[in-house]
């Protein structure tokens, strides 16, 4: 089976430890990864804040670059949301009747990690390692509109050596919201001190999750606070064996 | 007794943007506490109560389908209803806009010689203003509902459709009591409190002929008119009076009276927590010798119609003002109503307002949210709020991005370069080389950020922000495959 990696503009430049980590986990599960090197982004950022045009363009990139490829997986739940929620109103709105449906033979075959992992390859055990007390933010995109439901839970169930601590209010907001964080950075902080208190009284050491972009925003105020605890997609803790341990975050 | 003044700050056009609006709130602990505890309670409530209910999401389904189908067909609705009521004895009017119904409303008053009038909740009133307008014009308003008597007596503006005092807590309310009703020794026990506001108002409900309400539901296929509330208040103004006027918006109506057993179910559950309210009321034109003699509609536009034409927004007027999605909403959690500048705050209220305000005002409401998407997840009828949120922040952005002011503007700035250099994977590819070089500057022993320039400043109020890695990820791949050959 082949697959093709769509990183995120943001997990290549910032969290390419995450990209290397669904590479190993989809190599050792037998898929064969291809990266297509000339992706930039899927145009989410745009979108959410009312550029509508631009996220236009990279929503085209992006139908153009990946029509022809058996399968993508993004590691990031929002990116992969607001292809399937947004693109076709995109599409729409600025008349490409071609791309739409070009979209619309594609986007079958775009998997969020976890839904290829559980739905397609149907794999719940990957054959993870991983010795740690870890709790699990079930970031909004993937709860409400991925569906991603007991998914990552039942990857999680799998790993061994861990740990699941259960985590009060799981599907309430961290406050990053892309632009929201600093457009509103006062709310978006509040929301944050809310959530990590949360966070932090589930005593464990990592704190996983879908998409770092939620990850970014708990772990910098995790690190401002010296909360003494790290973030770590869920592809890391995945693609950990006792034999090569997860490249933590921090 | 009465505020004259209009509450400015819950006015769109004046109101400050969200933002800045939100650091007042959130700079008051107490009414955070008194928001957060409010807003929990009503959520675990629902959430019990909707969990019983295993055709929930059939009823949701229903809900959405009647409404949906409402606004395809709302003017010929209307007009039915216009019939019917007539027919039963009422009188309808049509009121383009806020000031229309207020005239509306004022000459009616003045036919009545009514000099004073009791007045049953309702958030439609409050969106044209209604009560300043009156007492300027020499008619004392009385609100009836507790939580308005609150915010009467304690001159606060309301910052919840459901319950308007949410961000007042009992210790304030015997606070404004004591002070306003002349009773220094009033304990903060809730049934004394409730009891002194009862003997406060059993005067105004015997004494006072005339009566000001809202609409809940107003039935085509029979004329009639449903107001649902927990107090008993509403029944006493809507039965004792001589003369009782309904505001109600021209979206609030519904096609027969069997719709109903559909909306009964879903309201109570989700605006209160409850399997059913403890009134509702439901009456038809006049009766001779039981309840109001003479009973007037007035039928408010003032800019639904233009909603209404709009293919995305048109959801908007699916709401039944359940307050579900302020509940459920996060954002809400941490600023309560004031911030959002309008009678109607929350996610309802960050949709509704900018587009009752033609999107003159109120353009920083679109922008309030994270789309964490919890207020579509409970809303009764399945508003998409945050596909209208989305669909609002891009009218508001081809609006702002042809100003002068914001070219220079970071945020636009930022993502107009964003996008030139997304258009190509060299020019990213370049970027995030210089970038490289640019954060060490930024970035700390730890290997950390903690602190920005402009725009990202706001990033690290409160977050840090580990350094960028040596090697991006499409490096990294690119080297590993020329180690492979």
């Amino acid at each position: 089976m082949r697959a093709s990696l769509f990183i995120t503009c943001y997990n290549d430049t910032l969290y390419p430890e995450t990209g290397r980590a669904v590479v190993a986990l989809l190599e050792r599960l037998g898929v064969e990864v291809s990266f297509e090197p000339r992706q930039t982004c899927c145009g989410q950022m745009h979108a959410n804040t009312g550029f509508r045009p631009e996220a236009f363009s990279q929503a085209r990139r992006f139908v153009n670059l990946y029509r022809e490829v058996e399968h993508v997986v993004i590691p990031s739940s929002s990116c992969v949301a607001m292809m399937r929620e947004q693109y076709p109103t995109i599409f729409d709105e600025l008349g490409d009747e071609i791309l739409r449906r070009e979209f619309l033979a594609l986007i079958p075959r775009v998997y969020e990690l976890s839904e290829f992992l559980v739905d397609r390859l149907q794999a719940l055990d990957v054959g993870a390692y991983f010795p740690h007390r870890v709790a699990y933010h079930a970031s909004c995109h993937g709860l409400r509109q991925l569906e991603l439901g007991d998914r990552p839970y039942r990857l999680l169930a799998k790993v061994r050596g861990m740990e699941l601590a259960p985590l009060a209010n799981s599907d309430r907001c961290c406050g990053f919201g892309g632009t929201f964080s600093v457009k509103n950075a006062e709310v978006s902080s509040a929301m944050l001190t809310t959530k990590l208190e949360d966070v932090l009284a589930t005593r464990a050491e990592y704190l996983t999750g879908l998409d770092n972009s939620c990850l970014m925003h708990l772990g910098g105020a995790m690190h401002r606070q010296y909360a003494g605890m790290t973030t770590i997609h869920m592809a890391q803790i995945l693609a950990a064996t006792a034999d090569s341990p997860a490249e933590a975050m921090a | 007794m009465t505020t004259a003044q209009p509450h400015a700050e819950l006015d769109p056009r004046f109101a400050p943007p969200f933002p800045q609006a939100a650091l007042t709130v959130l700079r008051n602990p107490q009414l955070r506490r008194n928001v957060a505890h409010a807003v929990d309670i009503i959520q675990a409530k629902r959430g019990r109560l909707v969990a019983e209910k295993d055709d929930w999401q059939q009823l949701r389904s229903a809900a959405s389908a009647i409404r949906s189908h409402v606004l395809e067909s709302l003017g010929a609705y209307l007009e039915e209803f216009e019939v019917r009521c007539t027919a039963a004895g009422g009188i309808v009017h049509w009121a383009t806009d806020g000031e229309e119904a207020r005239r509306i409303i004022l000459d009616i008053l003045r036919q009545e010689q009514a000099s004073e009038v009791i007045k049953i909740k309702t958030m439609t009133s409050a969106e044209i203003q209604l009560n300043p307008f009156l007492e300027s014009n020499g008619v004392r308003v009385h609100e009836t509902d507790l939580a308005e008597i609150i915010l009467q007596l304690g001159e606060e503006p309301p910052s919840h459709i459901v319950v308007p005092a949410l961000h007042v807590n009992r210790s304030q309310v015997r606070e404004i009591f004591a002070r306003k009703m002349g009773l220094p020794e009033l304990s903060d026990d809730p049934q004394i409190l409730t009891a002194a506001a009862r003997r406060y108002l059993r005067e105004k409900f015997l004494t006072i002929p005339t009566a000001i309400g809202g609409a809940n539901y107003l039935i085509a296929e029979t004329g009639s008119v449903a107001v649902v509330e927990s107090e008993g208040n509403g029944r006493m103004c809507l039965t004792l009076p001589r003369t009782l006027i309904t505001l109600a918006g021209i979206e609030k109506v519904l096609p027969r009276f069997d719709d109903l057993e559909v909306f009964l179910q879903l309201l109570a559950r989700s605006a209160t927590g409850e399997r059913m309210n403890p009134y509702t009321s439901l009456w038809t034109g006049t009766v001779k010798g039981d309840g109001p003699e003479r009973f007037h509609v007035v039928l408010l536009d003032n800019g639904r119609s233009r909603i209404l034409r709009r293919p995305v927004e048109r959801q908007t007027l699916k709401c039944i003002r359940c307050a579900a999605c302020m509940n459920s909403c996060p954002v809400y959690r941490q600023t309560g109503g004031h911030a959002y500048g309008s009678v109607y705050p929350g996610p309802i209220g960050a949709i509704l307002t900018p587009q009752l305000q033609q999107l003159q005002h109120a353009q920083s409401l679109p922008f309030a949210s994270s789309l964490c998407g919890a207020c579509y997840e409970v809303c009764p009828v399945k508003i998409n709020i945050p596909e209208v949120l989305l669909e609002l922040r891009s009218q508001v952005t081809r609006q702002e991005r042809s100003q002068a002011r914001r070219f220079f503007d970071p945020l636009y700035l930022g993502l107009r370069l964003a996008n030139f250099l997304f258009a190509s994977p060299r020019r990213f590819h370049l970027a995030q080389r210089l970038g490289r070089i640019g954060a060490r500057l930024f970035t700390r022993k730890d290997g950390w950020i903690h602190s920005l320039p402009s725009v990202g400043g706001k990033w690290t109020l409160t977050r840090d922000l580990r350094g960028l890695p040596d090697e991006t990820f499409h490096e990294w791949w690119a080297n590993r495959k020329k180690e492979a050959r």
